[in-house]
């Protein structure tokens, strides 16, 4: 069901300020999203100063230099910071993208800083996403053939291929999931845009011969059918991929297989 | 810790408003309005069926300006919702997802639901000049 306000224990409060040093000439105000299961307190927001001249210029960088210089205990998710693992996806000023490629200076004013909304808060900006990994194992993401294994690759024309590309390039850090406001509502049931492209990625796949197995999978009210093209999904991502037109091929699909 | 004493981080407080989004809860909204909207013409129906005075009465409401205002929201809430459904069954065949088309199928959308609206009404105050 729809909620939408915050319960009584997520309303977040007002933090700390943490100043730049001194003689700092170009500073910028990170606002960032902070919870701790060990003090019972409710989440706040603490803002950080920070000197953009010993800065690098992503918001990946501004955290490491905030966590390395002045709380050690912001705590966050990072690896790759190019682009690939999908670790670091937050909402930064109000947007779902990664850390590690968004410019500082895309921020007009402060940069603010929140977990993936709609998410159950683990630690600061560490969401838990066992549920979003638990729909991801639900359409079984992988290559499933009747076939005997062959001896050598399984081949694909040059057409068959470009199906898949805006699909494959999908890194899961489920940034179009947590920008929907159905997966907001439905989290449950409705599958949501990142597990859905997945979905779409293996019924667009020429090597895969089971499409009605995995369409009866999906034909359900909620799995597939809460996508109400709000476009939020595609909006957001930080690939440019289009999570919203594949769960339309996959709803033209459910069609097409009726005759 | 039990997982459901986590917080629920922020969604809606915080999400910055998308043209797209805007417009879909539109669609809601006005879909529900509609339902709402269809009562009233059943009470239209129910006063007719019930004698000329009866009917005089509702008529009556409805020629208020606020029974005015009401039926000029319930036509635009008609056009949007009407525009904005061939929106989405122009969606259902595949076509428009880009971002920038869905932006300026929006802006279609919401134009053309005012200009129908707008005609509308021209149409019926000049049809009631004439009788």
């Amino acid at each position: 069901m729809a909620e939408f306000s915050l319960p009584a224990n997520s309303k977040v409060g007002k933090g700390e300020t943490f100043k730049a040093p001194e003689g700092a000439t170009r500073t910028k105000c990170f606002s960032i999203y902070r919870w701790s299961a060990d003090d019972g307190a409710n989440p706040r927001v603490d803002t950080f100063e920070v000197d953009l001249d010993t800065c690098g210029p992503m918001v990946l960088d501004a955290l490491i230099k905030i966590k390395n210089e002045v709380d050690s205990s912001v705590t966050f998710r990072r690896s790759c910071r190019e682009g690939i693992c999908g670790s670091c996806a937050m909402n930064i000023d109000g947007m779902n993208t990664l850390a590690c490629t968004r410019y500082i200076d895309d921020s007009k004013g402060d940069v603010t800083i929140y977990p993936l909304p709609h998410m159950a808060v683990v630690k600061d900006l560490v969401t838990d996403l066992s549920n979003a990994y638990a729909q991801l194992s639900s359409i079984e993401p992988w290559l499933k053939s009747s076939e005997n294994p062959p001896d050598r690759e399984r081949l694909q024309t040059p057409g068959e291929r470009k199906e898949l590309d805006g699909l494959y390039e999908c890194i899961l850090c489920f940034s179009c999931a947590t920008s929907c406001p159905s997966y907001w509502w439905n989290s449950e049931r409705y599958l949501g845009p990142a597990v859905l492209l997945q979905a779409y990625r293996w019924l667009a796949d020429s090597r895969d011969d089971h499409k009605g197995e995995r369409l009866d999978n999906l034909e359900d009210p909620f799995r597939l059918y809460r996508c109400h093209t709000i476009m939020n999904c595609t909006a957001t991502c930080p690939k440019g991929l289009n999570p919203a037109k594949a769960i339309a091929e996959i709803k033209k699909m459910m069609l097409e297989r009726q005759g | 810790m039990s997982s459901n004493d986590r917080p629920l981080s922020p969604h809606l407080q915080i999400y910055r408003w998308q043209w797209t989004m805007a417009l879909s809860i539109l669609h809601r909204a006005t879909g529900i309005g509609l339902a709402a909207g269809t009562l009233l013409l059943v009470g239209w129906l129910l006063a007719m069926s019930e004698g000329p005075e009866r009917y005089a009465a509702y008529q009556g409401i409805l020629d208020h300006w606020f029974g005015r205002l009401l039926l000029f929201g319930w036509t635009w809430a008609l056009f949007y919702h009407l525009c904005n459904g061939i929106r989405h069954l122009i969606w259902d065949t595949g076509r428009g997802f880009e971002l920038n088309i869905a932006a300026a199928s929006g802006y279609i959308v919401g134009g053309a639901s005012i200009v129908l609206t707008v005609i509308a009404w021209v149409a019926s105050y000049s049809n009631m000049g004439a009788t």
